[in-house]
């Protein structure tokens, strides 16, 4: 690790602009992700601007969607009553995050803004057609994910809440990548009144994306049977030691039918 | 017996002793230790794995700020130090010897490597020392990685003068007398192994800190090693022309070692050699991707296997010819494990009255390959074992009645196999009885059906598997190339109060010594195991011995052990009979006490010990005071643990993935001193070979790179991928040691790997799948579905 800089921010705005005087900061939530990366020499921030005296952990109904601030770690929304009642498949995304220091320290803004291909939140918020709001504004789903570990948020730009509207019904399945456990092929089903949305994390070659494919044929017939096999292409999929872009197809569709199964 | 003593001795599952000091976080590990003024070293390695080195530009990085030198090859070279040896180096078929290429223990003009060391970097502290070796400017010229087994040898040299980029080619075996069995042969049945290249991944990383005392011209090196002896005479004699007598090497507690901590690595001889050149202490510690890059890996063999059989069934002929990955350099016992220790197991628990085996020890641009827990018999059993079955397959019998149709009688002992190797007990039909009747083999194909109503594929498979360990009789390994006596020491050393010392050669890395070792005295001296202290790994304090690998601890250190623990009772025997004023035949010795056969006259353990010490009514005509013995046994064998283990698995087909169900194992270690400290040794035994059997994969691509080179992308085996593993034990006590062992700490690795094989395949048959290469990870199992559906449905 290169020596750094470290400024616990009081709030928010203080956050943004400690950032904003930073040369190249980074803002530390949970560190899961950031500081095993600092201690690889990967990363050499002048600054860190630790989050977590931000007031930005809670969580809230809001109606038609819940409310999850950036710093709720994963085990807070594990274990939230509210989102257990409203969102189960949220609470049993958090709950299958990492191991249990992970989740005792992770976040959701920190995954979020992370963007990593094989993460589990990404999918979550997109195929709930959820929101990220930040300081400055509010960026829905679809235009928030810019390419793996890629997002449109700006250099000082800090991730508040999240809101992830509540669908009719809604179930994650994982294939974990058996070395690391994150999602080789996570699969995110909601079906909302108007229609039933399907966000695929692990497999993109640009990180978390729709499949539209599925969702026309849930579309059609709400049922694990409506996803025959060679559903999904295995076109711009990615390919490594654990899985190929066919293998990893294969499980998009199988993943995809045991969602369906689960949302009863 | 005095009270407690039946709860200490031979046979009693003893909690371990030192579990208390790792358990409260007062273990001390090499890390842990500190030495005034110390300088840390970071080694900046290749990041290609072939290269020339044209240049090393290291004027900036030496003004960097607390670096205090910077040493590479060239200062190696002109300080005329050695590398690493080979120990044990067999003869090629031809009668040649092998090609022994130099190791510089940094690169001198050429890297063969990705994680080679290209220069060492000593700052004041560790941030420093890596920040500077940033600013190091070297300029490579690269040359095409040669990574793959199978066309290495056409490819250009890797070590100049190396033909082929072979280092040996090594027989043995009667290749007339198999090749006739083949003419003749009923059946003939061909089998291509893959056996997968694995990562050691102990939980400590290597580690060393060097000291050079100025005033008594004495070197100390702390270090993670299974063998400090070894170590000692390595660095001093072969690589840095120290006097022996003036390098220590001590290795304190060390986590786990697996094989990989028996070889000196060119680290700790660093270290060594700069402590002295910068007057500081130099310390070290690998970091997690270090050791997946430096360390030792492990087996990475493909064999071709071939297996005759009469019109009986019986088998009548085996050939193998192995290619085996030796990696970039030749590390310690690199070319022993592919050869003595791989092709003296073939012959299995099988009668077969002839065998020819070819090995080719090939070198390839990635890291040194060598033993890794079971060290070449693992591979062994693992191409025997799935030949057996696929034999069993090809002629209609049932596996588990093919095996026993072939194996040796129980009345053939001692067995003289066709691969030089005489077995001297063993009994082979009750342990695979024993394990069929653990997991109810009878009733399997019910589980099965049950499985499949819930579509899933599920399968059963075995393994009866024979091993030598308690490595080895000196005199023989002498004879097939050895450069290491391999007989161990023991110290017995009494206080004047009775409290005992142990002084072993072997040194402990999580085998539980210190309780199982502390049993054999409380077993012989009915002493409390409060009062025995095991003492190991420092060199000033023990004698010369040999170290932990190849299961011999307690069959050759323990038996040392137990020779010296004989030698102090008949010395005791001398005083007991002149204080009780008797004759020494008079004295019998039991329950720590001696006493004048037939009379209530005696002398308890500790009274003779303080005789010993304060000799005032003594027999000095006869004897020198003190109470210390020390005994050096070398073996007359090797020991044959044998056993039957029995998996069964479960497929999900719409994903590939394998769950283990049901694990049974029924071993013969002989005696057992300690049967939890036993039984914990086959579970993680067992989980390194499913570990290697469905997860885990050292992967190189094209260019060289380590693509598993860290826990993201190499999957260990962990506590969820198991069933309750269910482990039994019969006994035929070793006959050539005291205490009738044999040795347990590989067996489960090595049985293992070929038992789940088995299952999985089994579980796949029904789907047309015939063969699947470790490790059986979903993506393979899934793919292997698919090829065979597509096959069946041309
Ligand atoms: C062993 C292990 C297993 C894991 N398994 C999984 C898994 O199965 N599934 C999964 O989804 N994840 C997994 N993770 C990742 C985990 O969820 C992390 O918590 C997450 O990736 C990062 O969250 P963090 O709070 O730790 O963020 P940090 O590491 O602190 O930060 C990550 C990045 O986000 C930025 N950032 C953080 N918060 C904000 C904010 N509010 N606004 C703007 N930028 C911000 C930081 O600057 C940094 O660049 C695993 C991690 C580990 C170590």
């Amino acid at each position: 690790m290169y020596s750094t800089k470290y400024v616990k921010a009081k709030d928010i705005d203080d956050a943004a602009t400690i950032m904003a005087s930073a040369e190249d900061g980074k803002f530390l939530a949970g560190g899961m992700t950031l500081i095993p990366t600092l201690k690889q020499r990967l990363a050499n921030p002048d600054c860190l601007v630790d989050l977590s005296a931000c007031g930005l952990s809670a969580i809230a109904d809001d109606g038609s969607a819940i409310r999850v601030g950036a710093m709720t770690r994963h085990v807070e929304v594990a274990e939230s009553a509210l989102v257990q009642k409203t969102i189960p498949a949220v609470a049993d995304l958090a709950g299958h995050i990492g191991d249990r220091q992970v989740r005792n320290c992770g976040t959701i803004g920190g995954s979020l803004a992370n963007n990593d291909p094989a993460a589990c939140y990404p999918a979550a918020l997109l195929a709930l057609g959820g929101t990220v709001h930040t300081q400055s504004r509010s960026i829905a789903a679809e235009d928030y994910f810019d390419g793996m570990f890629e997002t449109t948020l700006e250099e000082d730009e800090v991730i508040r809440e999240v809101s992830l509207p509540k669908p009719e019904k809604a179930a994650y399945v994982k294939f974990p990548n058996p070395a690391s456990r994150y999602a080789m092929v996570g699969v995110f089903v909601a079906k909302f009144a108007d229609g039933v949305r399907v966000a695929v994390t692990g497999a993109g070659e640009d990180g978390v994306f729709r499949a539209s494919d599925l969702e026309a044929a849930l579309d059609a017939n709400f049922s694990a049977d409506a996803i025959a096999d060679g559903t999904v292409s295995a076109d711009g999929l990615m390919s490594d030691i654990h899985a190929s872009a066919e293998y990893r197809a294969h499980l998009i569709g199988e993943m995809t039918r045991r969602a369906v199964t689960a949302c009863g | 017996m005095p009270e407690g003593t039946v709860k200490q001795g031979i046979g009693a599952s003893v909690r371990r002793k030192e579990d208390k000091r790792f358990l409260i976080g007062k273990g001390n590990y090499t890390d842990d230790i500190n030495r005034a003024g110390q300088l840390h070293v970071y080694f900046l390695r290749s990041p290609v794995a072939f290269a020339d080195i044209v240049s090393i530009d290291k004027q900036k990085a030496e003004k960097a700020s607390g670096v205090v030198a910077i040493l590479t090859g060239e200062d190696v070279a002109a300080d005329n130090l050695g590398g690493p040896i080979c120990g044990w180096v067999p003869t090629n078929k031809d009668g040649s010897a092998p090609s022994e290429p130099p190791h510089p223990i940094l690169a001198n003009g050429r890297v063969r490597y990705v994680g080679d060391h290209v220069a060492a970097v000593f700052a004041e502290t560790l941030e420093q020392a890596m920040s500077a070796a940033e600013l190091i400017d070297v300029t490579y010229s690269e040359m095409p990685a040669i990574t793959d087994l199978k066309t290495a040898m056409d490819k250009p040299q890797i070590h100049d003068g190396m033909e082929n980029n072979t280092y040996f080619d090594w027989e043995l075996g009667d290749e007339a007398a198999t090749n006739d069995a083949f003419d003749k042969a009923a059946t003939i049945v061909k089998v291509d192994i893959r056996n997968n290249r694995v990562i050691p991944n102990a939980m400590e990383p290597r580690a060393a800190v060097a000291d050079y005392d100025t005033g008594d011209e004495r070197y100390t090196l702390f270090t993670t090693s299974q063998n400090p002896q070894l170590t000692r005479l390595v660095i001093g004699a072969f690589m840095l022309n120290i006097p022996e007598s003036k390098l220590r090497v001590v290795a304190p507690d060390v986590g786990g070692g697996f094989g990989s901590k028996i070889y000196v690595y060119p680290e700790e001889a660093v270290c060594v050699w700069a402590s002295k050149k910068l007057r500081r202490a130099v310390k070290w510690t690998a970091d997690r991707t270090q050791a997946f890059l430096g360390d030792a890996h492990g087996r990475d063999h493909i064999s071709d296997v071939k297996l005759a059989l009469d019109k009986n069934n019986r088998i009548t002929g085996l050939r193998v010819d192995t290619l085996a990955n030796l990696g970039a350099y030749l590390s310690a016992f690199a070319m022993v494990t592919p050869t003595y220790l791989h092709g003296t197991l073939l012959s299995g628990v099988y009668d077969i009255p002839a065998i020819y085996t070819n090995v080719k020890g090939i070198c390839t641009n990635t890291v040194n390959v060598d033993a890794y827990r079971g060290a070449g018999r693992p591979e062994a059993t693992y191409l025997l074992e799935r030949t057996m079955d696929v034999a069993a397959k090809q002629v209609g019998m049932d596996p588990a009645e093919f095996r026993r149709l072939n194996f040796i009688p129980k009345d053939a002992f001692p067995y003289q196999t066709a691969v030089a190797l005489q077995y001297d007990v063993g009994d082979y039909e009750p342990l695979l009885d024993r394990a069929m009747a653990m997991i109810d083999y009878k009733n399997f194909e019910n589980r099965r059906a049950k499985s499949a109503k819930n579509g899933k594929c599920r399968g059963i498979g075995m393994s009866t598997y024979i091993e030598a360990c308690g490595i080895a009789p000196s005199a023989v390994v002498g004879a097939l190339g050895g450069r290491v006596g391999l007989y161990e020491s023991a110290v017995v050393r009494v206080d004047p109060t009775g409290t005992i010392s142990v002084l072993t050669g072997t040194h402990s890395h999580g085998q539980g010594h210190d309780t199982t070792f502390a049993q054999l005295v409380c077993d012989k001296l009915g002493v409390d195991i409060e009062a025995v202290e095991i003492v190991h790994g420092d060199s000033d304090r023990t004698a010369f011995g040999m170290g932990t690998y190849g299961s011999r601890s307690l069959a050759v250190g323990g038996t040392a052990i137990s020779k010296a623990l004989d030698k102090v009772i008949a010395k005791g025997k001398i005083i007991a009979a002149h204080m009780l004023e008797a004759a020494d035949a008079d004295i019998e010795f039991k329950d720590g006490k001696f006493t004048v056969t037939g009379t209530d006259r005696e002398k308890s353990f500790g009274e003779i010990a303080l005789s010993a010490y304060v000799p005032h009514n003594f027999p000095h005509d006869r004897l020198e005071p003190g109470l210390e013995e020390t005994s050096f046994y070398d073996p007359l064998n090797f020991t044959y643990p044998s056993g039957t283990h029995i998996a069964e698995v479960e497929i999900d087909p719409a994903t590939g993935v394998v769950e283990l169900m049901d694990w049974v194992c029924c071993d013969d270690f002989g005696n057992l001193i300690n049967p939890m400290v036993v039984e914990g040794q086959v579970h993680g035994g067992i989980a390194q070979g499913v570990g290697q059997a469905l997860y885990e994969e050292a992967a190189y691509n094209d260019n060289g790179q380590l693509l598993s080179a860290s826990y993201m992308d190499y999957c260990m085996p962990r506590a969820d991928h198991f069933p309750s593993l269910k482990v039994e034990n019969l006994v035929t006590a070793c006959t050539h040691n005291d205490l009738g062992v044999k040795g347990c700490g590989e067996a489960g690795a090595i049985a293992s790997p070929p038992a789940v094989i088995n299952a999985v395949v089994d579980a796949l048959s029904p789907l047309g799948v015939t063969d699947i290469t470790m490790p059986a990870t979903p993506q393979k199992v899934w793919q292997a579905i698919q090829s065979a559906q597509t096959k069946a449905a041309e």
